[in-house]
């Protein structure tokens, strides 16, 4: 997976595949899915009959052969073109695809035959295996509710829960994170994945998989596109197109009558006029040059390459339905821990007690601190070096004796050379300091108060019954946070806070994180009953999750990634799988859905406003002899009649393949609001497309009349 | 002077679109509108009659039944009474029964709110035809295209229901408290200009100066005939219908006989259609909407209304070169006056021109067959935008929603967001529906012209004579080439978007056109109507999504103008070779010899 994100855009094997894809992809039963590019096929096999016609049985067509082989070499190639650049996206998939399968090859496993020793706690480890208890089977052949041992260098042979033992298990052929990670029976950290790797010990694993169905299975299933579900989007857009088709079919096909009507009454007038109606091929090369091709050809491409994306990310959508959607989110849900702050409170500040030096306080504090591995711990000595500039201290070499926190205290510290210096909660430290008849200071509550308006955790140090002063701790707002919560904003989004913090505590935090609301001391339930209310407003919401009691929240939410590391159940509720477990990837899937769906409308304004100046290139051209007068539409100045409707063909079909580098990697993307980039991709794609094939038209028409080609 | 007074009638008319279109957002959503108080019981009464409760709703199922109850029954009616005439009452000019198949064109005609006309009034229709049959249906058709447009904003209002109002009360409130009153007010105004408004027999006026026949036969007295024509004129303008009482239509001195006759019944031709623009605006609560949908309308208008006036101004570049004056000097208003009333000039005849093409009313007060082939393209082409620029009563504002949805889809994707248009999803269901909308008048009208033109158009045999034996086949073209292609395909353009102007110059009472024309008729009315009633259903049965920073605005001038694009575009791509072939190509051989 990780080379996925290296990968060039255009990889020269997969370009060698896409190029035979392309030709295999002219089966008429692939064709007929795209309506558009059907129309087109169609038209490429009647230009080619209508030369073997001319080849074979003479022609009746009066336009030289060399014109109409031009035109339908050009019609077959705006296919292939199609063709080769659904191929293209398909291809980046299939790439992936391909090394996830290697990690699942000839994987067997230990297939447990009394399941009940499990549930029996007889379950004695290691020997069981010798005592005939499990046979080697292959992985296919896992059923799910089987029990699967897995040790040490085993490949893990099926997605499952733990039920017994704990592992450190390799995910990297998953996720691309090289660090191990823990797996163990019950609690969050449950759920295991086929094809990852046990790195140490042993795990029992009930498989909830069944073959074709894991998780690898699927992933596999969606990187390959290949049974590829049209989305509820892309089917609309679909319809859309095939209207304008039909309209331009009608367009056409009736100006054949119109044509003959012409030219009859010019005979009347002038019996001897060379006029004549207008021919299959012309028709032909007009209704495929105004149908919507460079949208119909690439729509398939824009979609898999939209789902290619959110793999380039590191995020599994299990359906393309669940990509346009998060385009459409305007409610997301963040857990605040992980996603707005960073995972632990630091120390920011030392606030002594009245008649107390700071530096004494940040020395007890230090002191209290250096054997104290938490993050929180750690944060203190590391500001109390760096504010005060005190060393860190060996606590071996001071003779002091360590006090662990416990549930009991709610306290921890050191005693050393008759010191007993400690630090805790307020209530901890106030009911401490009261053993000996003291009290706390105004000062030290006022500042501890003041702390948790500010959304930090004050921890109060004393020394014996005196006490010294607060330590502010923080948490800590990731850097850049508050800047994408404003990006949201212009985009309509608006952001919920989740914590289990009170309400003071997150009403601070969410006020620095810049966030629009928050959920405070929230509960599954909260979570869930807050999901429907905005819901039953009309909003969509996104949400992330790993815990199983996420899952009916995760269940309920439009767009919900689960993490990775979380639990099946939770997984299974998710509609997305994020590999790297990094909660802030919401806002970037989001937005991969929003630059999806920009996509398709920036190619179809661009395939429509192309029209016109296929219209002013074709219409002069195809009634020459008739109304030769029509020649003022001619504004480009085409060379000759022939010559501007081949440039037209043309065209057309070359920008299907200088298209394809856009639709594989999405419109540029900023956030703004509807209105901006409206008025700017109208800007870029609607008058950029009716401009651009004057120019290109013209060229090619030059090209075409100083080689001689046009004939 | 030509421009003040097109400009005098945008301000009039724009002056005019929110107290009509306030009242009538009172009338559809039941509540008091002032006429309630005078008219509630016979509203009730009604109900009472046909056994509808007002408060009772419809499925849009229901509805488009409702609706195609309704229609067929008008055609069979019409129908019946156009066959029947010389046995029914108030005939005082003994009209014979009219032929089966213009008697199906006729029927269809004033059902579908098209009022084509392929016969003349005053030698084809008893009065009692023209009032019980014709006007009556000017009235229904006309409240039928509100009502259903009423259903369809109620798509849009509706939250997770699959309720979208009741037609009966729709078209009972429409016709009791908008059309009734209206038509009313204008008539008896009407009549103060010198409309006429009689039951008596035809009028015979004795020559003061005798002329010849074609055989030298000297005529001494002259018919002129007259009827109950100002209440028929007055809803004609009202309803967007377009039938004349008289053949000329409003260019006959006793349909429009004053330059206030003149201009009230130009104001009268769009003010519904527009005033339903902030109707729909207030209904959906947001009534930037209104003003958006009527700012397209106008940005369309405007520049094909001075298309026309300007090159009707301009006049023919062959006269020029012959040595005549078209400039403007105090007693000529110069110009291309062929086919023009010389009371209305040049800007009246383009400014009515415009807006009875732009609004689906065919009404008339010049022969558009004889404007230049430019001239003659801005109302054509305006009929082929699909009848949304202002567009018929009711039906124009519900095809400018259809436009707007697919506007919404395409910009809204734009914006990276399913498309929403007034908070409702617009998904593959309205994409089908809406896509149903714009293509079938587009077919209708393609198909029809490329019959036409292939042979069955083209020529019919003329009426036996006991004279001349049997009847001689007749071209139905009076002009050849590319004239006579615009005849056809203006024909069909009107036919099959329900607006009914007609080109003059094409034969079209005869069988052909009257069955093509009629069947054009009747399925680009009801096969529109019921895509938009499905869209309405639809619509209602969604959630209502909240506006935020991330929703497409469909108020701004940006939208507006990509709106009008949309229309442009589309009747662009499908009319364009059509029209080279036609107006065009006509324009291009004109200036260049």
């Amino acid at each position: 997976m990780s080379q996925a994100k290296s990968r060039p855009l255009l990889d020269p094997t997969i370009v060698r595949r896409a190029i035979v894809d392309a030709f295999v992809k002219l089966d008429p039963r692939h064709q007929v899915r795209n309506p558009v590019m059907f129309t087109v096929f169609v038209g490429s096999i009647i230009t080619t009959l209508i030369i073997l016609e001319g080849l074979f049985v003479g022609s009746s067509a009066n336009e030289s052969l060399w014109f109409i082989a031009g035109i339908s070499a050009w019609l077959w190639f705006t296919v292939l073109f199609a063709n080769f650049a659904e191929a293209m996206a398909e291809g980046r998939g299939k790439a992936q695809a391909e090394a996830l399968k290697a990690t699942r090859q000839h994987l067997s496993a230990k297939k447990l035959l009394e399941p009940n020793l499990v549930n029996e706690s007889k379950f004695e480890f290691p020997g069981l295996v010798h005592q005939g208890d499990a046979t080697i089977v292959a992985a296919t052949d896992l059923r799910s509710g089987d029990l699967v041992l897995v040790e040490t260098g085993d490949q893990i042979p099926g997605d499952g829960e733990v039920v017994a033992g704990v592992a450190s298990v390799d995910e990297s052929a998953i996720t691309g994170e090289s660090a191990p990670v823990i797996r163990e029976s019950g609690g969050d950290r449950s759920s295991v994945t086929g094809g990852t790797r046990v790195l140490s010990d042993w795990l029992v694993i009930r498989i909830t998989a069944n073959p074709g169905e894991s998780f690898l299975d699927r992933m596999i299933h969606l990187v390959e596109g290949a049974k590829r579900q049209k989305t509820p989007n892309e089917i609309a857009l679909s319809i859309l197109l095939s209207g304008f088709t039909i309209v331009f079919l009608l367009a056409c096909a009736t100006l054949l009558p119109f044509s003959i009507f012409s030219v009859a009454e010019l005979k009347k007038v002038e019996p001897n006029t060379l006029a004549t109606p207008i021919t299959i091929t012309i028709l032909i090369a007009l209704l495929v040059c105004l149908i919507p091709t460079t949208i119909g050809g690439l729509l398939s491409a824009i979609g898999i390459a939209g789902m290619d994306r959110m793999i380039q990310a590191n995020v599994i959508a299990m359906s393309g339905r669940a990509v346009e959607a998060a385009g459409d989110v305007n409610v997301l849900l963040l857990d605040k821990t992980g996603t707005i702050t960073l995972g632990n409170r630091q120390a920011v500040e030392f606030i002594p007690a009245e008649g107390v030096a700071v530096d004494k306080l940040a020395d007890a504090a230090q002191l209290a601190s250096l054997a104290d591995e938490t993050p929180e711990g750690r944060s203190i000595v590391v500001l109390a070096k760096e504010k005060y500039g005190l060393r860190g201290r060996d606590v071996n070499k001071l003779h002091a004796t360590f006090i662990p926190f416990t549930a009991q205290t709610r306290m921890s510290g050191v005693n050393l050379d008759g010191r007993r210096i400690r630090k805790g909660s307020i209530d901890a430290v106030a009911a401490h300091v009261a053993q000996d008849g003291s009290r706390l200071p105004e000062r030290v509550t006022r500042e501890a108060e003041r702390i948790s308006r500010l959304g930090g955790t004050p921890l109060v140090v004393a020394e014996g019954s005196h006490p010294l002063g607060v330590i502010y701790l923080k948490d800590i707002v990731k850097g850049g946070i508050k800047e994408r919560f404003a990006e949201m904003r212009t985009m309509g989004i608006k952001t919920v806070m989740i914590t289990g913090d009170n309400p003071l505590t997150a009403a601070a935090i969410a006020a620095e994180a810049g966030v629009d609301d928050f959920l405070a001391e929230a509960t599954p339930e909260a979570k869930l009953k807050l999901i429907r209310e905005n819901q039953a407003g009309g909003q969509l919401v996104a949400m992330t999750g790993d815990g199983t009691n996420d899952a009916p929240a995760l269940a309920q939410a439009d767009v919900a990634v689960a993490m990775n590391s979380g639990t099946q159940a939770a997984k299974e509720a998710g509609n997305m799988v994020d590999l790297d477990s990094n909660p802030t990837k919401l806002i970037e899937v989001v937005q991969i859905g929003k630059q999806l769906l920009m996509t398709r409308g920036a190619l179809t304004t661009f395939s429509i406003a192309n029209d016109v100046a296929k219209y002013l290139a074709i219409i002069p051209a195809a009634f020459a002899t008739t109304y030769p007068v029509l020649n003022k539409l001619n504004i480009m100045g085409l060379a000759t009649a022939n010559s501007a409707i081949l440039s037209a063909v043309i065209f057309n079909a070359l920008i299907i393949i200088a298209l394809i580098p856009l639709a594989l990697t999405g419109v540029k993307y900023r956030a703004a609001s509807a209105a901006t980039l409206l008025r700017d991709n109208l800007l870029i794609y609607g008058v950029g497309g009716i401009i651009v094939p004057f120019i290109g038209i013209k060229a090619i028409d030059l090209v075409l009349y100083y080689t001689g080609l046009a004939g | 002077m030509a421009m003040l007074q097109m400009v005098l009638y945008l301000v009039v008319l724009t002056a005019l679109v929110k107290p009509l279109g306030w009242y009538m957002s009172r009338v559809y959503q039941g509540q008091p509108c002032g006429l309630d108080a005078v008219l509630g019981w016979l509203e009730r009464g009604i109900y009472a009659l046909a056994g509808t409760k007002p408060d009772g709703e419809m499925t849009w199922r229901q509805y488009a039944i409702a609706v195609l109850l309704l229609g067929t029954l008008s055609t069979l009616v019409v129908y019946g009474i156009q066959r029947a005439q010389h046995l029914l009452p108030l005939n005082p000019q003994s009209l014979g029964a009219v032929s089966p198949d213009s008697s199906f064109n006729t029927a269809v005609s004033f059902a579908t709110n098209t009022n084509w006309q392929g016969y003349g009034g005053e030698t084809t229709m008893s009065y009692f035809t023209q009032m019980l049959a014709l006007t009556v249906q000017n009235f229904v058709s006309a409240a039928m295209g509100m009502a259903v447009l009423v259903a369809m904003i109620r798509g849009f209002t509706g939250k997770q229901t699959d309720k979208i109002g009741d037609f009966w009360v729709d078209l009972t409130r429409s016709t009791l408290y908008i059309l009734l009153p209206l038509s009313l007010i204008l008539a008896v105004v009407l009549v103060s200009q010198g409309v006429v408004q009689t039951f008596s027999p035809y009028v015979t006026a004795s020559l003061i100066d005798p002329a010849a026949d074609a055989e030298g036969k000297p005529i001494t007295a002259q018919t002129i005939a007259v009827g109950p024509a100002a209440s028929q004129i007055a809803i004609k303008q009202l309803g967007t219908n377009g039938g004349g009482f008289f053949n000329v239509n409003s260019a006959h001195p006793l349909e429009n006989p004053t330059p206030v006759s003149n201009f009230l019944e130009l104001i009268s031709i769009l003010v519904i259609p527009a005033a339903l623009c902030w109707t729909f605006g207030e209904m959906v609560g947001d009534r930037r909407q209104g003003w958006a949908v009527y700012a397209a309308m106008l940005v369309l208008f405007v520049p094909l209304l001075a298309l026309c006036y300007w090159a009707e101004q301009t006049g023919n570049p062959r006269l020029t070169a012959l040595g005549v004056d078209q400039g403007v000097s105090a007693l000529s208003s110069g110009g291309n006056m062929e086919g023009k009333e010389v009371r209305y000039g040049i800007a009246n005849s383009a400014l009515w021109a415009t807006a009875t093409t732009a609004a689906a009313s065919g009404s008339v007060n010049s022969m558009h067959d004889s404007f230049t082939p430019l001239g003659s393209l801005a109302p054509m082409w305006l009929m082929q935008l699909g009848e949304v620029i202002f567009g018929g009563v009711g039906s124009g504002l519900y095809g400018m929603l259809a436009f707007a949805i697919i506007t919404v889809f395409i910009a809204g994707l734009m914006v990276g967001r399913t498309p929403e248009y007034l908070g409702k999803k617009i998904e593959s269901y309205e994409m089908k529906m809406a896509s149903l909308v714009i293509l079938i008048p587009c077919a209708v009208v393609l198909i029809g012209t490329a019959v036409a033109v292939m042979g069955p158009g083209l020529e019919y045999p003329g009426a036996a004579n006991s004279n001349t034996g049997p009847g001689k086949v007749k071209s139905n073209l009076n002009n050849p080439g590319a004239h006579g292609f615009s005849e056809v395909l203006y024909a069909f353009s009107s036919a099959g978007n329900n607006n009914g102007s007609a080109f003059a110059g094409l034969t079209a009472n005869e069988p052909f056109y009257n069955t093509a024309l009629g069947l054009a008729m009747w399925l680009s009315r009801f096969w529109l109507a019921i895509p938009i009633l499905a869209i309405a259903g639809s619509l209602a049965s969604k959630k209502s999504v909240p506006v935020t920073s991330g929703t497409l605005p469909t108020h701004t001038p940006l939208f507006v103008m990509l709106l009008a694009s949309v229309v442009v575009l589309v009747g662009a791509l499908t009319f364009l070779p059509a029209l080279a072939l036609g107006p065009i190509v006509e324009q291009l051989q004109m200036i260049s010899s």
